[in-house]
Parts: structure tokens; C-alpha cells; sequence
């Protein structure tokens, strides 16, 4: 499966009137098994992108092209779970054939054994993103976006969650889209970055990482940290 | 046990100004029970309130079921709510009396007439209200459904009903205490029996503990439906949410 994006611009009214940019063209696809990730600062128009892409927006400019039979999952900014419905209930809404067996895995995996049957709101931003991934993993999607889903947790806790993104991508191929304004994260779980400029939104620069996931170590990291940082100080690009 | 004592205040109230009133005019508690009693043993007081709860449950059922599936569609579709909200002013500001006397003269002295002009006077408001829930309703949980690809049944049942249950219960709620109000005068104008048709033959012969009787029996019947019914559904409806400690 594949995922082709090709937006020649989003373009929205603003109250005042005057029309507003907020995404020029951007052109990328990704593979099955590869993760993309796009890093870009804050309001460049990334969560536009993700909305066009998800079609949950149908209102701009180009072509998106997504397997019909893809099945998505996705983790949102904000968890948004179901405050009325537990954490087990929440998951196997949104995934109704996962298996028990399964669902345990999940929840032993992230650590949710203990709170399967409390509502949302007795979690803390940290078990409610864990939720939020349970629920992304759990209909075993083909397309797996992520949208900043490590933003506001602390760097311990950020860190093991993203091991946690890359144990789950591992176990099967799929499509995934991170965004995330985070270098680490991008360093980390990416196969591909892309950066993107400040509104409006587009590619400035496209970089793969050639050594695969599990064997980037830290002095690999550092590399590649190092190597990317300089290219984007070429580009008067900062970063995290 | 504060509201038994402030029942018990009010029965007090009642007795002294009945002992200052007299007679005819205000009788005191036992009186009224006397004649409650009296009504119960003949039959008389089952038979009537039998008849006013089973057009209050019909009513009832048919303006919220109509009243919340128009108020749905009008908080989700624009066009519906522009064209129904003329509509919807005009049988807000309709009296009730209107109404129930149009009903009865539109289709005779009938049951159905009576219970069509209950409902109608309690849709509007039912369907204000669930359209100001739909109105509320939480886009991003929307897209999530829709992200996700719930079916739209799973999607309404697990996603938008519970967002409009609190709408459904305060419907409910308001909506009880007007139809009480209403089925009265619709039984009093054109029915041969129901507690309205009590009150307004209690009236001709200006039998007030027989008024008080029916009044207060029903009165009693509406407290335990609130509690036994409306109060239970609204906590049902709720208990997801964090209770303060």
C-alpha cells in the first residue's frame, strides 16, 4: 500500500474577509512499513495537512491518494476518548474485532492493565495518550497517523512511549505519518523527514534515514543528529 | 429527612390556616383525607387517575420521541432549522388553551384530539432543547468516529446519545411538569373522566376537599415518578462524570 499526497494549496476565508494560505504545495508518498515524519514549527498548517489527508477536509486543492480499503488509525493531538465509556470500552469501540488477547497485549505493553475499566476522566494526559494509542493500535490499522502524540509528557515518560510507537510500528507493516516538532522524535522513529516551512506550509527539505530503526544506537543518533542540524542551519531552519 | 420536615411544614401551614379559614371554604388534612380514602375504596380515584397517567405516558412519549428527532435534525441541518424555526416560535407562543380548544373542535371530543393537543404543547419545547444539545455536540469526537469509520449507528448510540442524554432528562423533566399542567385542562374542556374532569365537576359544586383529594393524589403520583424515574435516569445518564469528593 501506498500513500500518495499531491495538495496544490489549502486556502481559507478569514473572518476578516481576505483570503488566507495556510498550506502551499506539498507533494510526498510513503510506503508500507516506512514512517514519514513531518516536522514543522507550530501552526504551520501541519494538523490542516493531517485533516485533508484523514478526509476529514475535502476542501482544497489536488489529490490525496489512500488505499479505499485502508484501515486508519490515529492518534489526535487532544486523546479524544469517549469521557462516558471506560478505557476497555473506548478501545474496542473505534477497533470492535480486536481480540482478548490482543487487547491485553496492548494494555500490558502500555501499561493501561490497571485501568481498563475507569472512565477518561480519571486519567491523567499521560494514560489518556497511552489510551489514544491503545485505541490507534488496536483496529490494526494499514495507515497510522500520528499527530504530536508525545507533545506536553515529560522526556522519561516521552521516551518510553516512543519506544513503546516503535516496538508497535515493528510488529506489522503499516503506513505511518508522524508529526511532531520534536527533532528526537523525528531522529528516532523516522524512516523519512520531512521539514516543513512556516505557514504556508511546504517542504523545504525531504531527508532519509538509510540505517533502520532498531539499529540506530546512540552514537548513530548523534551522527544524524549533528548532520541534520547542520543541513537545516543552511536552510536558516531551527529546530528543537 | 430535610424534605420530609419541610412536607411536614407545609402540612402544618395548611392545618392552621385551615383552622383560621373554616369550614367550606379551606378543609383541614384529615377532611381531605377522609375523602381520598372514600374515593380509593369506591374505585372512583384509580379509575380517574389511571385515565390522566395513560394520556400523560401517551403524550408524553409522543412529543419527546417527535420532539427529539425534529430537534436533532434541526441542530445538525441547517436548512431543516431555517425553515422549521418559524414554526417552531409559533407553537412555543401558542397557549395551550388554543390548542386543546382547536383539537377538540378539529376532531370532536375525542381521545385522540386530547392527546394530539398534549403533545403538541409540550414539542416545541422538547425540540428546542435537543436542538441546543445537538448544537453542542463535540466536533472532534465526531471526526474521531468518523476517522476511526464507526458505523453510524455505533456512532450515535456510543458518541452523540450520550452527549444529548443531560438534554434528554432536562427535556424530560420540564416536559413532565408542563403535560400534569396541560392534560388537566384538555380532560376538564372534553373528557368524561381523569382527574381534570374530577376537578372541574369538584368546581361546579365548589367541593374543595374533593378538589384538594385529586389534586393532591396526583400531585403525590408526579413526586414518585420524579424520583422513581426522571432522578435515576439523569444519575444513570451522568455517572461517567468525576463526583466531587
Amino acid at each position: 500500500m501506498r500513500l500518495e499526497v499531491d495538495i496544490t494549496g489549502k486556502t481559507y476565508r478569514s473572518a476578516a474577509g481576505g483570503p488566507h494560505q495556510v498550506l502551499a504545495p506539498i507533494k510526498f508518498a510513503i510506503q508500507s512499513g516506512e514512517v514519514g515524519v513531518l516536522v514543522g514549527p507550530s501552526g504551520c498548517g501541519k494538523s490542516t495537512m493531517l485533516r485533508i489527508i484523514l478526509g476529514l477536509d475535502r476542501d482544497f486543492d489536488g489529490h490525496v491518494a489512500r488505499p479505499p480499503e485502508a484501515r486508519i488509525g490515529m492518534v489526535f493531538q487532544e486523546p479524544r476518548l469517549l469521557p462516558w465509556r471506560s478505557v476497555e470500552q473506548n478501545v474496542r469501540l473505534a477497533a470492535p474485532d480486536v481480540t482478548d488477547g490482543k487487547l491485553s497485549e496492548l494494555f500490558r505493553i502500555l501499561e493501561l492493565e490497571a485501568h481498563r475499566s475507569h472512565f477518561p476522566g480519571e486519567l491523567s494526559l499521560g494514560l489518556a495518550r497511552r489510551v489514544a494509542l491503545a485505541r490507534a493500535f488496536a483496529v490494526e490499522p494499514d495507515l497510522l497517523v500520528l499527530d504530536e502524540p508525545l507533545a506536553s509528557l515529560d522526556d522519561a515518560l516521552a521516551g518510553r512511549l516512543r519506544d513503546e510507537i516503535a516496538t508497535l510500528v515493528a510488529s506489522r507493516p503499516v503506513m505511518t505519518l508522524l508529526v511532531t516538532h520534536s527533532l528526537e522524535d523525528a531522529i528516532r522513529l523516522g524512516d523519512r523527514l520531512f521539514f516543513l516551512s512556516p505557514r504556508p506550509a511546504r517542504i523545504v527539505q525531504e531527508m532519509p534515514i538509510a540505517i533502520p530503526r532498531a539499529k540506530r544506537n546512540e552514537v548513530e543518533l548523534a551522527r544524524i543528529r549533528t548532520e541534520i542540524r547542520a543541513e537545516l542551519a543552511a536552510l536558516e531552519l531551527e529546530t528543537k | 429527612m430535610l424534605r420530609i420536615l419541610s412536607i411536614a411544614l407545609l402540612l402544618a401551614i395548611w392545618w392552621t390556616a385551615a383552622l383560621f379559614v373554616g369550614g367550606a371554604k379551606l378543609p383541614s388534612p384529615p377532611v381531605v383525607l377522609h375523602v381520598i380514602i372514600a374515593e380509593a375504596a369506591s374505585g372512583a380515584l384509580f379509575l380517574h387517575l389511571g385515565a390522566t397517567l395513560a394520556r400523560v405516558a401517551l403524550a408524553f412519549a409522543l412529543a419527546m420521541s417527535a420532539g427529539s428527532a425534529i430537534g436533532y435534525l434541526m441542530g445538525r441541518v441547517t436548512l431543516a432549522d431555517r425553515l422549521g424555526d418559524p414554526w417552531l416560535i409559533l407553537l412555543l407562543n401558542l397557549p395551550a388553551l388554543v390548542v386543546i380548544v382547536l383539537a377538540y373542535i378539529w376532531a370532536g371530543l375525542t381521545e385522540a384530539a386530547a392527546i394530539a393537543a398534549i403533545a403538541i404543547n409540550k414539542l416545541p419545547t422538547a425540540v428546542v432543547t435537543l436542538r441546543e444539545g445537538t448544537r453542542a455536540l463535540d466536533r472532534s469526537l465526531d471526526e474521531m468516529a468518523s476517522v476511526f469509520a464507526m458505523p453510524r449507528w455505533r456512532a450515535f448510540r456510543h458518541v452523540v446519545l450520550p452527549q444529548l442524554a443531560p438534554y434528554i432528562a432536562a427535556s424530560a423533566r420540564s416536559g413532565l411538569s408542563l403535560v400534569w399542567k396541560i392534560v388537566l385542562v384538555a380532560e376538564l374542556l372534553g373528557r368524561p373522566n381523569g382527574v381534570g374532569f374530577e376537578i372541574g365537576v369538584a368546581f361546579q359544586l365548589f367541593d374543595t376537599p374533593r378538589l384538594l383529594a385529586y389534586s393532591l393524589t396526583f400531585a403525590a403520583v408526579v413526586l414518585v415518578i420524579e424520583t422513581a424515574l426522571v432522578q435515576p435516569f439523569e444519575a444513570r445518564a451522568t455517572r461517567w462524570r468525576p463526583r466531587a469528593a
